[in-house]
């Protein structure tokens, strides 16, 4: 083809833009350390095991909010026999912030913000902002 | 019998992957060799296939297009199909890239009872390409939470726009239905179509399939069999940092995953999806259509050495003087 300079660099514009985790990498200094959460000083146990935390808490408070919210349940036997009362804000918030604990990982790994903050509030920052 | 056996072959990677995602050493033969393996590959030989098409002679100009060109004051020209300037070229082309003009006008023939021919508008493939390659480059934008760190603003943008229907946690994301809905299409169009099965080939199921199985197997690790995504972050992020990882977290369903895309990777430059690159370099759609108006010469043309008449007369004046034989020139 006639156009050798526009097809070169229409490649390369590509190259550049295919391959900018890599530069963006390097330029940031990135390095693949997860976040170092703060562990509650309290507590020992969550209500799940930390596996298990880690990849479905999600669906965990899904279950807890479905429980809650349509059968009035609020008892949660956890998998050590321990009962815990359901509640984001009342068990969850006891021992962890959302800035944090929660938004630390969701900011590492772009999770978003989830719509638990559509209703919950972060009781230590509520605290705060009382008069 | 190329439908079966692109399908067990995606199928037996996948289950090596799976075995090898359980097992030690393999792990990093999957989390770090194959993928730097598939990047090289991909880059290297898209760019080595387009660089090689631009060497490639186009000694004429390709005129070809559906619609009239600019002739006569009263003739309608058809300015966006025949465009005559470089901008009219890039509105064409953009159209063609973003919306798949072209296939826009996709026709399909039908045998009614009579017998009776029958051609009639077949919309179907083009909307659903076109939903599979946006939801498709949607998606690899959005996969860049994994490669960038911190994320970039307008990749949560993009997934926020993407969860809008605020489903369930993890958040459902509309592209990963309609790029599944899309493939599914595709395949069944064509195992349901007698002509388009006809002409298909092993590299049309193989890619197909690829595809599904690397949007099945996200799927999967997004909704049902949830992987920790800090450690996935940790392996991607490695990868691009070159400072490589394969953490212990990591399950055996990730492995499916990235092993699928490192193989799509390496496949590409090889398959007829280099369409990517090829698209810009279709010489019916990137030229203008302006050979009424500029004269286009051969670039490559050299003198050729010609002997006319008048010289060859010259040569043999004498000759053919002598023979009798009328001469132009006495």
């Amino acid at each position: 083809m006639r156009d050798r300079v526009w097809i070169v660099a229409g490649l390369l514009l590509f190259l550049a833009v295919i391959t900018y985790p890599f530069w963006h990498g390097v330029e940031a200094r990135a390095t693949s350390q997860p976040p170092v959460l703060v562990l509650p000083a309290h507590e020992k146990e969550c209500v799940a095991p930390i596996s298990y935390m880690r990849t479905s808490h999600m669906k965990l408070l899904l279950d807890w909010r479905n429980s809650v919210v349509r059968n009035d349940q609020r008892k949660y036997v956890s998998y050590d026999g321990k009962v815990y009362d359901m509640s984001l804000t009342g068990t969850c918030m006891k021992c962890h912030e959302k800035k944090g604990f929660c938004d630390r990982c969701h900011e590492y790994a772009g999770v978003g913000t989830p719509y638990c903050w559509n209703c919950h509030v972060d009781p230590a920052l509520a605290e705060v902002k009382r008069p | 019998m190329s439908v079966f056996s692109s399908l067990i072959l995606v199928l037996v990677f996948a289950a090596l992957a799976y075995a090898g995602g359980l097992a030690g050493s393999s792990r990093w033969f999957m989390g770090v060799i194959l993928p730097y393996t598939a990047i090289l590959v991909f880059l290297g030989g898209l760019s080595y296939r387009v660089l090689r098409w631009a060497k490639s002679p186009v000694p004429f100009h390709i005129p070809t297009t559906c619609g009239q060109q600019k002739s006569l004051p009263w003739l309608k020209w058809s300015w966006l199909e025949n465009p005559q300037s470089k901008g009219g070229v890039l509105l064409r082309m953009a159209l063609e890239v973003l919306l798949f003009r072209s296939l826009f006008r996709n026709s399909r023939a039908q045998f009614l009872d009579g017998p009776r021919l029958r051609y009639g508008e077949e919309k179907f493939l083009w909307l659903s390409a076109l939903a599979f390659h946006w939801s498709l480059l949607i998606i690899l934008i959005r996969h860049l939470r994994f490669f960038v760190s911190p994320v970039p603003r307008f990749v949560m943008g993009l997934e926020a726009v993407d969860g809008f229907f605020q489903v369930s946690a993890p958040q459902l994301l509309v592209t990963d239905v309609v790029i599944l809905a899309a493939l599914l299409f595709l395949l069944q169009r064509r195992l349901r179509n007698p002509q388009v099965r006809y002409i298909s080939l092993f590299t049309d199921y193989f890619a197909l399939f690829l595809l599904l199985g690397i949007a099945f197997s996200g799927v999967l690790m997004r909704y049902f069999f949830r992987v920790d995504l800090e450690r996935v972050k940790e392996v991607a992020l490695g990868l691009v940092t070159f400072s490589p990882t394969v953490p212990a977290g990591v399950g055996p369903l990730f492995f499916v995953h990235l092993t699928l895309v490192s193989l799509l990777l390496i496949y590409f430059p090889f398959s007829k999806l280099v369409h990517m690159g090829g698209i810009f370099l279709s010489p019916t759609r990137n030229l203008a259509n302006d050979s009424r108006v500029k004269r286009h010469v051969n670039p490559w043309d050299y003198p050729v050495k010609v002997h006319t008449y008048a010289e060859w007369e010259e040569e043999f004046h004498d000759k053919i003087k002598a023979a009798g034989l009328p001469l132009e020139r006495e």
